[in-house]
């Protein structure tokens, strides 16, 4: 074998063995201010929730205006997926059945309502994670959800979930 | 297929309602070669020819297209509020007018929380962030230039088969609305781990919290493990960039993992050291037991089979041979045995794998049948590699609340009557 070829099969292991330990290091440096919201999630301990504030009777009227024909008059009739139970619909309503109300809060502002996902304002979000809470008996009427008040909701379906990676990883239920 | 000529008492049986073994249509092929050899049939003159055999054909074209004849070939559309939330949509593969095992792209399965997004590849990029040394982000052009792998594939949604789940009756519809929410490609794109290496996880990054750029901004969390172990940044759907319904231009692939985890129009994998409870993980993505306690990051989709040929709303021509055919996965890793039953599990013979057997992908599965035209049962009962085996409907139902139809995998029974009509039944 000639030295030019040993010298090129060198080369060659060398970058094969710099790809496997990095691939070609082609991301670019991505600024904090360029990281939208939606590429985060608020935490159940209420990290990454905003300022802002909304009560159940502000949450009510925007209810009204924007997400009861899809999800009911009150919340409860539907068809799709009524947020406040007991009802008849859906076993799993997210006002009482999830177990963090920052995911009302989140979700909300990133998704609904379904035509017109990210329009509400923060304001708007905590105003209708509110009214939903409030309709499911979750809240009182008069407490407003801010920043400090929506991680301490207690939900009471929290504590009723089993973890099924924590107990068996991979393997199917 | 029939041949009513075979004297069915000489047959080499492998089980009740008239299982043939394994090596038995081969036979019967050889000795159909044989018989068309004594008896050749010669063109005559006056054979008639059909106009495209004395005509010139269509010119070469630049994006090929089924045969106008298989235009019924469709997925099934699942609509379940239709006009009041058109967005949320499904739609099911056709198995049952389908063979082998790779699912055609445009016939791949589709769920849709929010319905299909319409993205500029030039805008779209990937970021990852959160616990990494160093943030970055991704567009198409340097993502094309990384060493990329291929696997096939299995997509299931954690709802498919819902409607044997939930309804009392069993439905009346083809394995299209049956079970046709799981799909098969082959998949290219980047292994997970170089990616996230090139960021540099931290060592309190446990999760991955992956956020797609559909209306929805769908988000999952998902173990670290599974990210770095096999996890890939799907690229494309056999062979060809990703379709839009299942992502373009990437989406997350975990495989065996229920489809909802594997982020379609993939644009932000957000480093935590803990799930971050999203909507789909809280309630959707949850089951509830029989005892109104509920199950959360139930993962992995479990053992599952069920027949393709013949299935409901299909009509057998008449009693004679057919070949029993159908489709079986895990999430667990392979396919160790399917086996088939033809007198409502009374008895049962091994079925043919078609191999390679690849791990988390759709197995075809055959065995030949002798029906004698008696009203019957058929059923197929895949077995895994842990060992896992598909239960019956009834022992399913017996672990979960009523309302649950997540993660079904109960045995499907299909009814053939006398006059050949194949239906669901429950057994
Ligand atoms: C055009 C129909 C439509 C409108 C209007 C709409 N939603 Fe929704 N909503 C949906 C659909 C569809 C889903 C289920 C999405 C999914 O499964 O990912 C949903 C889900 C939800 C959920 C989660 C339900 C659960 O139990 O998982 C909440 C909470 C919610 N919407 C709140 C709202 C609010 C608040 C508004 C008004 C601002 C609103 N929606 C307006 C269609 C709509």
């Amino acid at each position: 074998m000639s030295i030019f070829k040993l010298t090129a099969t060198a080369a060659l292991l060398l970058t094969a063995a710099a790809a496997r330990a990095e691939g070609p290091g082609l991301g670019q440096p991505l600024e904090a201010a360029d990281i939208p919201f939606y590429a985060t999630y608020v935490k159940p301990d209420g990290t990454g929730l905003p300022a802002g504030s909304g009560t159940a009777a502000q949450g009510a009227e925007i209810y009204a205006a924007k997400c009861t024909t899809c999800h009911g008059a009150t919340g409860s009739e539907g068809p799709v997926m009524p947020p406040v139970g007991p009802n008849d619909v859906w076993a799993k309503p997210a006002g009482s059945y999830w177990p963090y109300a920052t995911t009302l809060f989140d979700y909300i502002r990133r998704a609904m309502p379904l035509e017109a996902p990210k329009s509400l304002s923060d304001d708007e979000a905590y105003a209708l994670a509110a009214y939903i809470l409030e309709r499911n008996g979750v809240i009182d009427a008069e407490t407003a959800m801010t920043a400090e008040t929506l991680p301490a909701v207690k939900m009471p379906n929290h504590g009723n979930f089993l973890d099924v990676w924590a107990k068996q990883g991979a393997t199917p239920w | 297929m029939t041949r009513s000529d075979i004297d069915s008492a000489a047959l080499d049986y492998a089980a009740g309602g008239g299982l043939l073994s394994r090596r038995t249509l081969l036979a019967s092929a050889a000795a159909g070669t044989a018989a068309g050899l004594l008896q050749p049939r010669v063109a005559r003159a006056e054979a008639e020819i059909p106009e495209w055999t004395k005509a010139a054909g269509a010119r070469a074209r630049g994006y090929g297209a089924p045969a106008a004849a298989e235009s019924a070939v469709q997925r099934a559309i699942i609509e379940p509020w239709q006009d009041v939330a058109p967005a949320f949509s499904l739609s099911g593969t056709p198995h049952h007018k389908l063979r082998g095992t790779i699912t055609p792209s445009g016939l791949h399965y589709e769920v849709h929380h929010g319905g299909r997004p319409d993205i500029d590849p030039a805008r779209h990029h990937l970021m990852i962030h959160g616990l990494v040394e160093r943030p970055l982000q991704f567009d198409l052009d340097a993502l094309e230039r990384y060493p990329m792998v291929t696997a096939t594939h299995f997509l299931e949604c954690a709802g498919n088969s819902l409607f044997n789940a939930i309804m009392p009756e069993p439905m009346q519809a083809g394995c299209d609305m049956l079970h046709g929410l799981v799909s098969n490609t082959e998949w290219a794109g980047i292994p997970m781990r170089v990616l996230m290496e090139e960021a540099g996880v931290k060592p309190e990054g446990k999760w991955v919290v992956a956020a797609g750029a559909d209306g929805p901004s769908l988000a999952r969390s998902i173990p670290m493990e599974k990210v770095m172990s096999d996890g890939m940044l799907a690229l494309y759907q056999n062979g060809e960039r990703i379709r839009p319904e299942q992502g373009y231009p990437m989406r997350l692939l975990l495989p065996g993992f229920e489809g909802n985890m594997n982020i379609k129009w993939l644009t932000s994998l957000w480093v935590t050291e803990a799930p971050v409870h999203t909507k789909d993980e809280s309630g959707e993505y949850t089951e509830i037991l029989a005892d109104g306690s509920s199950l959360q990051f139930t993962f992995a989709m479990g053992v599952k089979s069920f027949i393709t040929h013949p299935s409901s709303t299909m009509t057998m021509s008449g009693p004679g041979f057919y070949e029993i055919s159908g489709l079986a996965w895990t999430g667990a890793g392979k396919v160790a045995k399917v086996e088939v039953s033809a007198d409502g599990g009374a008895s049962w013979a091994e079925a043919a794998l078609a191999g390679p057997v690849l791990p988390q992908a759709l197995t075809r599965f055959s065995l030949p049948w002798h029906w004698d035209g008696s009203p019957l049962v058929l059923m197929s009962r895949a077995t895994d590699e842990t060992g896992a085996v598909q239960p019956a409907r009834a022992d399913w139902k017996a672990r979960y609340h009523a309302s649950n139809f997540l993660h079904y995998n109960a045995i499907q029974p299909w009814q053939v009557t006398a006059e050949g009509a194949v239906q669901n039944v429950y057994l």
